[in-house]
Formats: structure tokens, sequence, C-alpha cells
């Protein structure tokens, strides 16, 4: 059962996010209580949303104190709540090492979404994200009148006859007023549809070092985030590749090394038979995310180009390539897909990502379009 | 809610229940029937949030209360562990995870807190259904929020929210106003048509008409009843007419609200009026309810395996941490104290002007009659009364009660005093209008442009400005015509003025207030 509480809840969480009454979104402070995990301090975030009132400034304010101590020895606030927000309350607050903690996956992903500004993603074509259903589930006392209760209506009009003394048994007619009158109500329900995939594919050649793949756990974890609050059914393939290419499972993409030559095109044949095989576009909202260091054998360039433009491109929502910058790889592939496709192609994004900073742009860059 | 709650209570605490009410009687203990029930803490905490009842109108500051609540719940900061409503009968609720021995203490607890809605005068006028009326003003809400969306009924609310403290709290024990609502008379129009709905006139065909309807008969009566409303216009030039802390009252008379406006702000009114007592009375209450619950606990309910667990709680209860008041602590050392002090007939003439230490000390006439006392001070005393009257240095003394103050080069607060005047002083200056600024209506008519004016009764502190502004602004939603507080800003005496779109200071200007003379 969902409390009543809950929609006090997500109202004032959404005005704490400025999301509705944005007047209102100065007066948030955002305060924190100081918790204990183990060992470990902890900061637990507590917005409070104070509505002004007049009220005593803090200057020249005081109180009464019980306990120990002399006369000059600073004391900690007042009686609860009575002066918040004060200045120089004494700080009796453990310092140190202290944790956020208390975020959900949700909140992080909206809170990314706020942070990156990324556009809410429109679904693609006629096929809807989620289907939407609606159902006759209540009465309420407002509606249009197409929607009146015949039944209901006159029963509160009988009610409030009897009621009120002017039902006559004798001679029944029940004449129904304005605030008697009852309407259906309906609720929208959404009926989510997996109709969203994403395709990793990683390059895990021998130039491939922990640090690069790091990067590229780190940029999944947040796209995936991403992506998952914005559909409710994700489907999600991984593709790892050097000379040649194999779907694994989530682990192995994350933790495996090969090492040996790289040929990309391999990937994006095997990428493409999923599509083909699983993911029908017509269907389908489809991401591919392509990360490597920019190192393909040489002859294997146009391949690529070919199996992109003709094949995937058009099937799929974003093909996004980031190239990691690794200490041995030559990183020529960014370019030549630069060259490429400069002009042509919208649904193909670019990032270069040299260092962990550049996580949060790259994420900016491949999302921030929308689709 | 459950109409049979008992049924819902497990039979180990419905015997309890039956148990304690027992000696609670016993002991003279007077309180509407108490209804308990038991909920796990995501309840309890929803409860809590909306301020003990069930069911209270959407608003998202609930939802903040709840998250707090369940915050420092589910990271074990605090606990509620018991919540009582002012109703007949009373509700309370148990956290269903706890311990015998914490239901049993806060059963006691509840009795006291119950004894004490029925009991003490500043309860007597708050709604004892108060139950079903939270639920019928939800309803209403709920309503018009149907009819004109939340955006515009939630907004309205906040406004409201923002001047819910400016209530009359006394108001509930003398007559300031009539009851009905007064009106701005309007002075009647010189070229109004006379035609058949002239007061005074008969309906007669026209060539009766001189006769049966003398001119100069109409034109006397005319004239008599403009007398009249002049004078009711000479008597009534000021609205209000005396100055008025019922700013809520003021508005819902006065200014230009729709119906539902109207209904909402009377809403608020009306719960803000319910809660006072509860704000007058923090230390009483709870220091009347913890001196049950410790007297109940120590004399009957306790057993060999409780006593560890109940002391360390009850040690809880009334501990003070880093120096702040507790009302709990404060309040049952206070009753205590009375109780004490009546039993040894340390009061009266002769007490008084002793001021030999040995003898003060050793006074004991043997009076006995410390627990009529408590009990007379339950039924007669809000908080400010209760520490005018019985705070005492030795029992500052005894409880190490200290002053603080904010030292401005230090910028830290600091212990001011120790001295019995001056923390009497702080305290009695805390307790009084419940701590807050006292803002008084001056006039409606302000500058005779229909302009509010409100008057801070400046006390020595100033108002927190950007606070004082924002208010202003929220006020100026309801108001709909330009607002002005008169109060002291840097000591100077100001007027702080909202027109709706700027903020104005006029500063220094010795202030008179405005009469419209006719």
């Amino acid at each position: 059962m969902v409390m009543r509480i809950e929609r006090d809840q997500s109202r004032f969480k959404q005005i704490v996010r400025g999301k509705i009454r944005q007047n209102l979104k100065k007066y948030v402070k955002h305060g924190e209580m100081i918790g204990r995990k183990g060992k470990d301090l902890v900061s637990i975030p507590l917005p409070q949303l104070d509505m002004p009132h007049f009220r005593h400034g803090d200057r020249n304010s005081g109180g009464v104190g019980q306990g120990e101590g002399e006369v000059g020895q600073p004391v900690g606030r007042g009686q609860d709540g009575d002066q918040p927000g004060g200045p120089g309350s004494a700080g009796n607050e453990p310092g140190g090492h202290v944790l956020e903690v208390d975020v959900s996956l949700e909140e992080l992903a909206e809170i990314l979404g706020e942070e990156l500004e990324l556009p809410r993603i429109e679904p693609k074509g006629k096929a809807n994200i989620v289907e939407e259903k609606s159902r006759y589930t209540g009465i309420r006392r407002s509606g249009p009148e197409s929607l009146r209760h015949f039944k209901r209506t006159y029963k509160e009009a009988l009610r409030r006859q009897v009621s009120t003394g002017t039902y006559n048994p004798d001679n029944p007619r029940v004449v129904p007023i304005k605030e008697d009158k009852r309407y259906r109500s309906w609720k929208t329900y959404q009926i989510p549809e997996a109709n969203a995939a994403i395709i990793y594919m990683m390059d895990v050649s021998g130039s491939m070092a922990e640090e690069q793949k790091e990067i590229v756990r780190t940029e999944a974890f947040w796209i995936d985030t991403w992506l998952r609050s914005q559909y409710d059914g994700i489907e999600r393939r991984y593709i790892i590749h050097d000379a040649l290419a194999r779907e694994v499972d989530e682990d192995t993409f994350f933790h495996t090394r090969e090492s040996g030559g790289t040929r990309i095109s391999s990937a994006y044949n095997v990428c493409l038979d999923l599509i083909k095989k699983q993911f029908p576009p017509e269907d389908w909202n489809i991401y591919c995310f392509h990360f490597s260091d920019g190192d393909n054998w040489g002859e294997d360039n146009e391949t690529c180009f070919d199996v992109l433009s003709e094949h995937i491109l058009p099937n799929v929502n974003l093909f996004c390539y980031g190239q990691v910058e690794s200490p041995y790889g030559s990183g020529e592939f960014l370019p030549a897909l630069f060259e490429r496709f400069r002009g042509v192609c919208d649904n193909l994004v670019l990032s270069e990502i040299p260092d962990r900073e550049a996580i949060l742009d790259s994420i900016k860059l491949f999302l921030g379009k929308g689709r | 809610m459950p109409t049979q709650p008992l049924e819902h209570l497990p039979k180990e605490l419905a015997n309890l229940q039956v148990e304690i009410e027992g000696y609670a009687t016993a002991h003279g203990l007077d309180y509407y029937d108490t209804i308990f029930e038991v909920v796990d803490y995501n309840q309890l905490n929803e409860i809590a949030a909306y301020g003990g009842f069930p069911t209270r109108y959407p608003h998202w500051r609930f939802g903040m209360e709840y998250e707090q609540l369940s915050k420092s719940y589910s990271y074990g900061l605090s606990k509620i562990y018991e919540l009582v409503i002012n109703n007949d009968p009373c509700y309370a609720y148990l956290l269903k995870c706890n311990p015998l021995t914490d239901q049993k203490l806060v059963m006691a607890h509840v009795y006291g807190h119950c004894d004490f809605f029925k009991n003490n005068l500043y309860f007597d006028h708050t709604n004892r259904k108060m139950m079903d009326q939270m639920a019928n003003h939800a309803q209403r809400v709920r309503r018009y929020i149907d009819r004109f969306g939340i955006e515009a009924v939630e907004t309205f609310i906040d406004a409201c929210l923002s001047i819910d403290d400016l209530i009359d709290i006394h108001s509930t024990f003398m007559k300031r106003h009539d009851g009905k609502p007064s009106e701005i008379p309007v002075e009647e129009d010189g070229d109004y048509e006379e035609d058949r709905r002239t007061p005074g006139r008969f309906r007669a065909k026209n060539y009766l008409d001189p006769f049966v309807n003398p001119p100069d008969v109409l034109a006397a009566e005319a004239e008599a009843r403009r007398r009249v409303q002049t004078d009711k216009i000479k008597d009534a030039r000021k609205v209000p007419e005396q100055p008025m802390f019922d700013v809520l009252l003021f508005l819902l008379e006065h200014a230009p609200l729709k119906p539902w406006q109207i209904d909402i702000l009377s809403i608020i009114r009306d719960e803000a009026y319910y809660f006072a007592p509860q704000g007058q009375t923090k230390i009483m209450n709870e220091g009347w309810a913890s001196y049950w619950h410790s007297k109940l606990m120590t004399k009957y309910l306790i057993e060999p395996n409780d006593i560890i667990h109940y002391a360390e709680h009850h040690s809880g209860t009334v501990a003070t941490h880093g120096g702040r008041l507790n009302p709990y602590k404060l309040g049952i050392e206070l009753f205590r104290n009375i109780e004490e002090r009546w039993d040894r007939g340390q009061f009266g003439k002769d007490w008084e002007e002793c001021d030999d230490w040995q003898e003060r000390k050793n006074w004991d006439t043997g009076a006995g009659l410390g627990k009529e006392k408590i009990y007379e001070v339950r039924r007669i005393h809000n908080d400010l009364t209760f520490i005018d009257t019985f705070l005492t240095p030795e029992f500052c003394h005894e409880q190490k009660l200290f002053s603080f103050g904010f030292n401005d080069s230090s910028e830290v607060y600091e212990i001011e005093s120790r001295e019995f005047p001056k923390i009497k002083q702080r305290l009695l200056f805390q307790l009084t209008n419940r701590g807050q600024p006292r803002i008084q209506v001056l006039d409606g008519n302000y500058k005779n442009r229909g302009e509010l004016l409100l008057q801070h009764i400046f006390q020595g502190i100033e108002l927190q400005m950007d606070y004082a502004r924002d208010t202003l602004a929220n006020l100026y939603l309801l108001w709909k015509r330009p607002v002005h507080l008169e109060t002291v800003v840097d000591e100077v005496k100001s007027v702080l003025s909202f027109d709706g779109s700027e903020f104005a200071e006029d500063q220094g200007n010795t202030f008179e207030v405005v009469s419209v003379v006719t």
C-alpha cells in the first residue's frame, strides 16, 4: 500500500530539486545529520525548507542552559530549533572524514541529468518507450460532464436529501445538485516495454591498460545509470574485441585483459549481427558505445567505415565512439572517423577521453543530444 | 481509524493498560478514554510527520518531516517512543518493536499527558474532536486541489503558513473582539435613484403617492438615516478599532480572498489555535508526564528484569546534552521541587522573609500539601507562569542552570551568568509568546489607501530581516495591497514596506498612526 505521506515526500523532493515551485528553492537549506556507520562518521544529507516567519534575529539573543561550565565558556546551540542557522554556533560536531551517504541510484541519475543538463531522451519514431493505458479507477468530485457517474451522483443526492430531511419516501424524487455530482476518475498506467538496447564494445587489445579500462568502466556505469532512468526496460550487450570479437557478459567485459592486434571491424560486425538478430531497429532504441585507444590495424579502417555507414548508423539512435588515451596506442582511428563522417551523419558522436576528468564532458557529449 | 482498538492491542499490552489505568486513577489522574495503537516505525514516522494525526491535508512539509524522521530513525540517530494526541478519546501510539519495558514506561507517560490535556486550563478551548476535524480539513483541501489545482492551492497554503504564528494565544480567555465581522461602512451614494426600494417608502399608485409617501416625511427619514450612518463612520473610522494580535482573523475578515481561500486560511488558523497550547506548555506537559511515568514505574510496574533498561531509558529522556535545556528535565525537577516545598511548608510569608541559609535548608513544617499543590499547578499554569511563579534561586543553583548569550567579539554563544535574576529573565523571555516576536495589526486602511500596517512590538531584539521581508511578501499575496511593518532596524525605528514589486525601508521617521477622520 502506498502511504499517503509518500506523495507529500515526493512533492517535497521535487521542490528541493527545483523541479516545481521554483520560487521556494531559495528557502531550501542543505542541512545534514551526522551519523555513524561502523567506525566512520557519515553525513546524511537533510534538505530543509523553511517558510519565512517573522522571527527574532540571531544577534542579541540568548537563552538558558543547564550543566557545568564557567561564566564565559562557549556553549553549543541554544534550545532545539530556537535559533536555527545561527552564526558561530560552537563547533561541537565532529570534524574529519565525513562520507556522504544515502543517495539512491535514481537520485544519482537525476542529479547527473541536471548537472550535465542532459535532455530527456525523445522516443524513437512512433514506437513508444512506454505504453500508456488509462483505466477508470475511482470517483471524484470534479470532472467533465461526459464522465458523470449517474448512479453515484444519485446516491449522493439521495444521501443529502435524507440527511437534510427533504426526502419523502412517498414521493421519492431525487434531484442532484452540483455538490452531489460524482465523476469517474482514471489513472494512467505505464506499461514498460523493454525496447532500449545498449551495446557496449571495448577494445581489449594489449594496448589497453588497467587505467584505460577503469575509465571505460566508469563511463559505462554512468551512461548505464542515465539510460536506465530514461527507459523502463533496458537490454544490455557487451562485446570485446582485439583482432577477433565476441559477445561476453558484463563481468567479463570489465575484467578481461587480452592481448594481440586490433581489428575494430570485427566488433562492428558482431554488433551488426546482434542488431539484426535481436533488436530489429523499427522496434528498438539502440545505443552503441565503443571504447578503444584508437589503435587499429591499418587496412581495417575502410571496412569499419563501410559497416558503420551502410548498416549500423542508419539503424541506431546513437553511435558513440570514445577514445581513451593510451601510452601504446596511436590514436589514429578517431581523426580518421572524423574525416570520413564529417557533416554526413548526426548520430555519430566522437569523444576523446584523455583522463578521468574528461569522463563527465564525454558523457555530456554522448548523451547531450537527447536522442 | 479502527473503532475497537483494544482488539488490536496484543493481550499483554491490553492487560498492562488495565493495570496502569488502575494505578493512574488511584493517584487521581483524570483522563479521557485512552486508545493505544501499535504501529511499526514507518507508520509512526508518518503519523508523527502529520503532527500526530492519521489524516492531514496534502502538503510538502509533512513529507519533509517524514523524510527527516525516517532518515534519522534508519541511521539510529533518533527514535520516537511516544505520541499522544489531545483528543477525546485520547489516541496514543506505541512502537511495535519496543521491548516491554519501554511500552510500560510509554504507557505510564501517556497517562500523564492525557491527564494534562484534559485538565490544564490552556487546553480548555481546544477541539476534543480534532481527529475528525483534521480529517474534514484534509477532505476540504483535497476538494480544492481537485478544483483549482495543486499549484494554486499549495502556493496559497504556503503563504498562510508563513504567518500562521500571528494569532492571539490569549484571545481564548478574553473577549477582545465581538466575534462578528466588522464592516467598513460605505457612505450612502447621493444620487442613488429613489425608487420603490427606498426604505420607508410604501407602494402606492402614482396619483396617491404624494399622500401615501409625503415628501417631507421621506426627506426627514432620509436625513435621520444619514445621521446614523455618519455616526457609524465616525465610530468605526479605524479598522481594526483596537490593534489586533490575531492577524489571521483580521485577514479572514478583511482581505480580498476567494471563498476557498478564506476556508483554507480558517483551516490553518483553527489548527494553529489547536496546537498553540502544546507550545505554551511544553515544559509542564513533558515534566508532568515524566513525573508520572517515573512514579508509576518505580512504585508499581517495574520488574527486576526491567530495572537496567528502565534506568537507561529514563536517564536518556531527562538527560541534558551540551548544555541544552531539556524540557523533560526542567519540568520533572520543578514539579518535584514544588511537591517537596509544599510538603515541607516552604512557602508563604515566613519562608519568604527567612534569610538564614541553615534554617531554610532544614525548614519543614510538615505541611504535606505537595500532592495537592502539583495538581493545582498542572491545572492553572502554563510554562510562562510556571517558571515565573516557582523558579527559585536554590533550584537554579541545584540544577546548574545558566544563561547564555551571543558574544559579538568571539562570535560564539557563551555562558553569560549563573545569577538567578538573569536566568529567570532569559527563560521568561524565551517563553513569552512562545519566543516569537509579537506582531499586531494597527491599521487596515493605512494612509487611507487600503494598505495594511502591522506593528512589531519591540522588546529588545530585532527581526531577522530577510525573513521579515519574505514574510511581508507573503502577506501581500493575501492582502493584495501594499503591506507595511513598523519595527526597529539597526536600532532605529523603521517601516518596512512591500508594494508587490519592491521593498522599501523608511528609516528614522518619527512614526504616527494615521487615523482617518471624516
